[in-house]
């Protein structure tokens, strides 16, 4: 007989929702929607006449069509908003070609951009995107419209999946990582290969050695800032600079961040994972003005 | 005379001994994280094997990424050197060595006197060498020993469209979850790795005849797809290639004796 036993998901993290309940959507001139379908997770934010009314974030699933009407229907459950009340929706993110409700689908980069514009403010000027599967340095102006950006996406070092595979080799709940890494006696240099698969091995060989859990994550988290900072160094880094996507809630990758670039990344009052589909819904309200939206009343 | 060559890899720590140009012992140790200990292991063994003792070796040479652990060692070999002294010794007809490892994937092209004329290595991303191939039989729940032999019976071409051995975890998954025959899905494995292989090999030219040395070379379904992506009637693969830096570091110890 085989005894399977379920070892806890470490890696997973919380699928999170948020309605502005005092708005009165029923007012709004144009509904949009942005639907960021990621590698790993995927967002859905709905603006009234580009201010934010809800957004959702879930854990994406096997196919891209059924992610994006999951965290669709997960962002309007709450609200008495349906399909038909939307006026325009715009698609983004890896698996942007197949979100079925998307009026247009737009790049990630450009809906980071915008994003990032919004959650930060006018003011941001250079952007890291951490996402599950890929790490983008964008420079934007004051619009929130894309300068020059540079991309890592096919290689799994200081990208979110690293960071879920460290979580479950450590068995350290992922949003305990940071924390966890910052509580440490000594910083510990950080694992010499960037490479996830080689970090591990060295990871499996320092616990053996005796090293504590709290030290290898430090050591991890440090190696990953390091490539985050010269993606973000050969982009080019403007003081105003902001993080997002799920690793700017990691205070172990912030706070090493901001020592190496020596300056702090910009607070914002969003989820820092709902840039893209943030951006993505302005992008749907921009177009609805111009007349592609069909509006309300 | 007796030399002795250790290579301390990443997986495995490898001793050869040879005399007057003969092999007469060879080792093997995993490495772990006591390289020391893998040393000391390899050369007993291979020590044991040629029925003499510690004394009895004129001069130890080491290589491998853990070469500096190798307190045994009288001189260091450079990897590089290594496999093309052995390459040039298995078969002095080859003018190009592919040695691809746990870790790290090497080619150097070779002159007719065994010298090396040029290289290039792989030495930071699991996607160019044997972890890779280690990482997707975990994914896949086949044993290491056998995932190669599993490819050669696979006539069709899945593609992978992951670099990163992390990305192709998820997607060989999801291959099985499509109902992909397991050999299909193998066939597919070696044949990312042989064509990132490949695109290292052609920065420096491949001239024939080819060998393959390293530990990846044990691996047939790896080597035939090697064999295909290069476009070669026969890609040569000595006996015991696994041994091939640790048996070229002993012939190279023989020319520091000498000098």
């Amino acid at each position: 007989m085989m005894i399977n036993e379920r070892k806890p998901d470490f890696w997973r993290w919380e699928e999170t929702r948020w309605t502005r309940d005092e708005m009165n959507w029923r007012d709004a001139r144009f509904i949009t929607c942005g639907i960021d379908v990621g590698s790993v997770s995927s967002q859905a934010g709905i603006m009234c006449d580009g201010e934010m009314f809800a957004y959702a974030s879930v854990r994406t699933g096997s196919n891209s069509p059924d992610s994006a009407r999951d965290v669709l229907r997960f962002a309007l459950e709450k609200t008495a908003i349906t399909l038909e009340d939307i006026s325009y929706c715009v698609g983004t993110g890896y698996g942007r070609v197949n979100v079925p409700m998307a009026d247009r689908s737009v790049t990630e980069i450009a809906c980071h951009a915008r994003g990032a514009n919004f959650i930060f403010g006018p003011r941001v000027r250079t952007i890291l995107d951490v996402g599950g599967q890929d790490i983008k340095a964008i420079r934007c102006d004051e619009k929130g419209k894309v300068l020059n950006f540079l991309m890592n996406d096919k290689c799994a070092a200081g990208t979110g999946r690293g960071m879920e595979v460290f979580s479950d080799l450590l068995s350290v709940p992922i949003g305990e990582v940071g924390d966890r890494s910052l509580d440490v006696d000594e910083e510990p240099p950080p694992v010499s290969s960037a490479c996830v698969v080689y970090a591990k091995t060295e990871a499996t060989n320092l616990l053996r050695r005796g090293v504590k859990t709290n030290d290898v994550l430090a050591a991890y988290c440090s190696a990953m800032v390091e490539r985050m900072s010269s993606l973000v160094n050969r982009v080019g880094l403007e003081r105003e600079f902001g993080i997002t996507g799920g690793m700017a809630k990691n205070r172990g990758i912030t706070m090493r961040l901001a020592r190496k670039l020596g300056l702090e990344p910009m607070i914002s009052r969003w989820d820092t994972q709902i840039a893209g589909a943030a951006g993505a819904a302005l992008f749907a309200y921009a177009l609805s003005l111009k007349g592609q939206g069909r509006p309300r009343h | 005379m007796i030399l002795a060559g250790i290579d301390c890899g990443a997986k495995n720590t490898r001793t050869v001994i040879i005399e007057n140009g003969a092999v007469i012992g060879r080792g093997t140790a995993l490495t772990g994280f006591h390289q020391a200990d893998a040393i000391r292991k390899s050369l007993q063994m291979a020590l044991d094997q040629a029925r003499i003792d510690r004394c009895g070796v004129t001069c130890i040479a080491g290589t491998g990424s853990g070469a500096k652990a190798i307190s045994e060692a009288d001189v260091n070999v450079n990897d590089i050197r290594a496999i093309s002294a052995a390459a040039f010794y298995l078969l002095p007809s080859a003018r190009t060595v592919i040695d691809v490892g746990a870790e790290e994937s090497k080619v150097a092209r070779i002159g007719p006197e065994g010298s090396v004329m040029d290289f290039t290595v792989n030495e930071k991303c699991a996607a160019g060498a044997g972890s890779f191939i280690e990482s997707m039989a975990r994914a896949l729940e086949e044993p290491l020993d056998t995932i190669g032999q599993l490819a050669l019976s696979s006539v069709n071409s899945v593609p992978m469209n992951a670099h990163c051995a992390i990305f192709a975890e998820s997607e060989v998954i999801g291959l099985i979850h499509a109902n992909i025959g397991k050999n299909d899905i193998s066939k597919a494995i070696h044949d990312a790795l042989a064509s990132r292989v490949v695109s290292m090999i052609r920065r420096i030219g491949v001239n024939s005849d080819v060998i393959m040395l390293g530990g990846v070379a044990c691996n047939v379904g790896f080597v035939e797809a090697l064999r295909r992506e290069l476009g070669l009637e026969r890609l040569y693969v000595p006996e015991f290639p696994e041994y091939g830096a640790a048996l070229g570091a002993a012939i190279s110890a023989q020319g520091e004796t000498n000098s």
